[in-house]
């Protein structure tokens, strides 16, 4: 028997009620993945139908119309949540017919128009993609990352200071050591509440939210129009990096097209993240302790070494988002800008199940949302903020699966299907 | 075996608490004596009105000499807790902590004069929301409900203060509109994490997102289309007769708005109840071993949701003392991030209202300083200073001086079995 075997075998019998380890691959897939699919998809449909009484009832026309009978009231409730949806949708992926169209027709600027929706939100989906598995890796390794934030503004600065403070070093080198400096910048702040929850018992998200706040000041230091980093002209901005360490677009003489080689990186970590996971004896380890950290212990792992390496993938993961912006789209880092990508992660690693493949289809449905959200402001003036109640009702549906399962009246579950996200402050 | 492993523990700990001490002093002589000059001297003022009884004269020393008289006190107590030990560490270093930020004070205001009760006045103002939301987080994690949604509450709070407020034309309206809303977040916290036994970090994280989609679209679609919706009236100041003319503390902690003498009335009711009441034994027991008290007859459930809805009025006060007692408006996500720092002002308050209190104001104090100090044209920049507090919680949080433990059933929902 090797170390594996014993691992698993220990970590079955010492199961915990609620919180089982790592479960063997044909039980996971009982039911198929249709069922497991069947929870999020209806959590996101039924999110959107809340999503658009919100619309339909704080729309004047609405109130109006009722007023003239309740047929008429329902009619323009339902054009006034088919504008808004439609302008969601086609903010999101584009209209199908134009696109089709406009393939059909082989212009260049008609095709880029066309195409302009779907692929702003492959942009905005990738650093989602880098921020979910992030989060989604923590909750394996049964840490809560709330820091994304805060290693994004680092990661931030350190790219953005090798993107522009070393000249002349050829692309091939330059860009892949600015994403590396990401890396590590965020990998190290994220490894901070990891070794102080393995040394001290500190609790993960107490010190992820100050070292959120920390790395915010610092930004905010550095970048501040006098700061460090400032590119000197009185805007508190950094200087642009080299274009050496931009990169590449997908293409490269549109700029308006934003989308670039990022998203085929995020799509390279998720598999990554996956065989990491999955395939390795560190990524099994990940998930024991994640499961049942006194299994763990028992098997002989270091329960302590774990935490700190999973916080610090999770940083680095947490880096990628930012460099990939900054490098991609951005090509400098402006001060005092909230992201807002930590929380939205958390949403994203709970909606994939802390399955990287989830995750990325995740991201893509709420890089989705943020860009079609911008469509429904700019067309049918339903305020951006409608996406951040549909995303807070997702989490909870997904969170408390049983209002769905009552609400639709399905099954319960088979036992052991539900994850264990994460444990009170006290800690392992 | 375990006897002594803690007595080691607290002996490694007690030698750390003397090497902070020491350099601590070691800090006041290399950081801030350099910095003043022989014939420079500061002035604290103490009188900010002309209100108090009578004015106290105001206190002017000899820079490096008061400098010198704090280095040399930190370094006797440093020293003493090292050669001795103290029983009492945890207001040694209060005290100790004291002396070191009056030495900043003295080296920032060298040649210059600082109005400390301004300060203290300003100090507690700003830590007012943030008291309010340490105190939520007290109440509900006493019971076993982490609470990291209280950010969303006070945002909940702040935003039906300012509507019900404007509609009602009425405070003390706008004040109950504020506990409703954040009630209301708190009812979805309790359903989650009690019925169905969602993580509570989980669902405060959802609360949290919540609460800024909801808050931020009703305000772009209405607060801000029709302005009568968002100018709530707002509280004034009342002086407390007698009390407010007492010298340096009257005019700092008596002449407030309503919201403000709330808050301080309930830090000592919160803690009075939570530690001699039968309300708080219950609390508490269930916060530590819910199954204990569910034998013993306390229905656990239902002192859970009394709790956690009590806890979202507490935090809806934090969001309407943003509205109804400063800016007379609601903004888009007005409190900034101030309901997570409440949660580390809880954790460094060690789940106790008053400790609660202190670690507020300690927030409140970095925040006020960090204004007082761009006066002062004092060369550290404000940042720093911002970061500190969260510093410190971290530190505080790692053990290294005196550590901090929440309730043991925190976070962990209850079956009845």
């Amino acid at each position: 028997m090797d170390d594996k075997t014993v691992a698993s075998a220990i970590a079955n019998a010492v199961q915990q009620p609620k919180s089982g380890a790592p479960t063997p691959k044909g039980q996971h897939r009982r039911g198929g993945w249709l069922r497991q699919l069947l929870v999020p998809l209806l959590a996101i449909i039924t999110a959107l139908i809340l999503g658009a009484l919100v619309i339909a009832f704080t729309d004047e026309s609405v109130f109006q119309a009722f007023g003239g009978g309740f047929g008429r009231g329902v009619g323009q409730a339902f054009s006034v949540i088919g504008r808004a949806y439609g302008a969601f949708f086609s903010g999101a992926f584009g209209n199908p017919v134009r696109i089709i169209s406009a393939l059909i027709s082989g212009q260049g600027a008609q095709i880029r128009r066309a195409i302009y929706p779907l692929m702003e939100t492959l942009r905005i989906s990738t650093p989602y993609i880098f921020a979910g598995l992030a989060v989604a890796l923590g909750f394996q390794g049964g840490v809560f990352n709330i820091g994304a934030e805060g290693q994004y503004f680092i990661a931030g600065l350190v790219t953005v200071f090798v993107g522009y403070a070393i000249k002349g070093l050829p692309a091939i080198v330059h860009l892949p050591l600015a994403l590396l400096a990401g890396v590590v910048g965020g990998g190290l702040w994220g490894a901070i509440p990891g070794y102080l929850k393995a040394k001290t018992g500190a609790h993960e998200v107490i010190n992820t939210i100050m070292l959120n706040y920390i790395a915010f000041r610092l930004a905010e230091f550095m970048l501040d129009a006098n700061g460090l980093m400032a590119r000197g002209d009185g805007r508190p901005v950094s200087p642009e990096i080299q274009p050496s360490a931009y990169l590449p677009q997908f293409f490269p003489n549109q700029v308006e097209l934003r989308v670039n080689v990022g998203f085929f990186l995020a799509l390279a970590a998720a598999a990554l993240v996956w065989w990491l996971l999955y395939k390795t004896t560190l990524g099994y380890e990940i998930r024991t302790v994640g499961a049942n950290p006194r299994a763990a212990r028992y098997a002989g792992m270091s329960v302590a070494r774990t935490i700190v390496i999973t916080m610090a993938l999770s940083g680095a993961l947490a880096g990628l988002s930012a460099s990939t912006d900054i490098l991609g789209v951005l090509h400098y880092m402006p001060n005092a800008f909230s992201s807002g990508y930590g929380f939205d992660a958390i949403a994203l690693a709970l909606l994939g199940k802390s399955h990287p493949f989830g995750v990325v289809l995740a991201s893509l449905l709420f890089g989705a949302l943020r860009a079609g959200a911008q469509n429904m402001q700019g067309i049918a003036q339903v305020p951006v903020d409608l996406t951040s109640i549909v995303q807070g009702l997702i989490i909870v549906f997904i969170a408390a699966p049983e209002i769905i399962r009552k609400l639709y009246r399905l099954r319960q579950p088979v036992e052991g299907e539900e994850l264990v996200t994460v444990r009170g402050w006290g800690g392992a | 075996m375990t006897l002594i492993k803690t007595s080691a523990k607290a002996q490694r700990r007690a030698r750390t608490l003397g090497v902070v001490l020491l350099v601590s002093a070691l800090a006041i002589l290399l950081l801030f004596v350099p910095g003043a000059n022989a014939g420079q001297t500061t002035t604290f003022a103490f009188n900010e009105t002309r209100s108090e009884a009578f004015a106290i004269p105001e206190l002017a020393f000899p820079t490096r000499a008061g400098l010198y008289l704090m280095a040399a006190l930190t370094a006797f107590a440093g020293a003493y807790q090292l050669a001795r030990g103290f029983t009492r560490q945890g207001a040694v270093l209060g005290i100790v902590a004291g002396l070191f930020v009056l030495a900043f004070l003295t080296w920032a205001a060298r040649g210059q004069s600082m109005n400390l009760t301004g300060m203290m006045k300003s100090s507690l103002l700003r830590a007012i929301p943030i008291i309010l939301a340490a105190l939520s987080g007290v109440m509900c994690e006493r019971c076993g409900i982490v609470n990291i949604g209280i950010e969303g509450m006070m945002l909940s709070g702040a935003f039906l203060a300012a509507l019900i407020g404007s509609v009602a034309n009425n405070v003390w309206v706008g004040l109950i509109g504020a506990m409703l809303g954040g009630a209301l977040m708190a009812a979805l916290l309790a359903v989650l994490a009690i019925k169905y036994r969602v993580n509570q970090i989980v669902a405060g994280t959802a609360i949290n997102i919540l609460a800024t989609g909801l808050t931020s679209y009703f305000s772009s679609r209405y607060l801000q289309k029709y302005e009568v919706l968002n100018t709530p009236p707002t509280f004034l100041p009342i002086p407390l007769p007698g009390l407010s003319r007492i010298p340096i503390i009257g005019p700092a902690l008596f002449n407030h708005t309503v919201p403000v003498y709330l808050t301080l009335v309930l830090v000592i009711a919160i803690q009075l109840m939570l530690f001699y009441t039968r309300w708080g034994l219950r609390t508490r027991a269930v916060g530590e071993h819910p199954r204990a008290a569910d034998t013993l007859g306390v229905n656990v459930f239902l002192t859970r949701y009394v709790n956690v809805l009590l806890g979202g009025c507490v935090a809806g006060l934090g969001g309407a003392y943003l509205v109804l007692s400063s800016v007379a408006r609601f903004d888009e996500l007005m409190t900034a991030g101030k309901g997570y720092i409440g949660l580390a002002a809880m954790i460094f308050g060690k789940w106790n209202p008053v400790g609660a209190f202190g670690s507020s104001l300690m927030f409140g104090f970095a925040d006020s300083l960090q204004t007082r100090l761009a006066i002062l044209a004092v060369p550290i920049p404000s940042q720093f200073l911002l970061m500190a507090p969260y510093l410190l919680t971290m530190v505080v949080l790692a053990g290294v001086v005196g550590r901090s433990r929440g309730p043991a059933a925190g976070g962990q929902p209850y079956e009845k079995e």
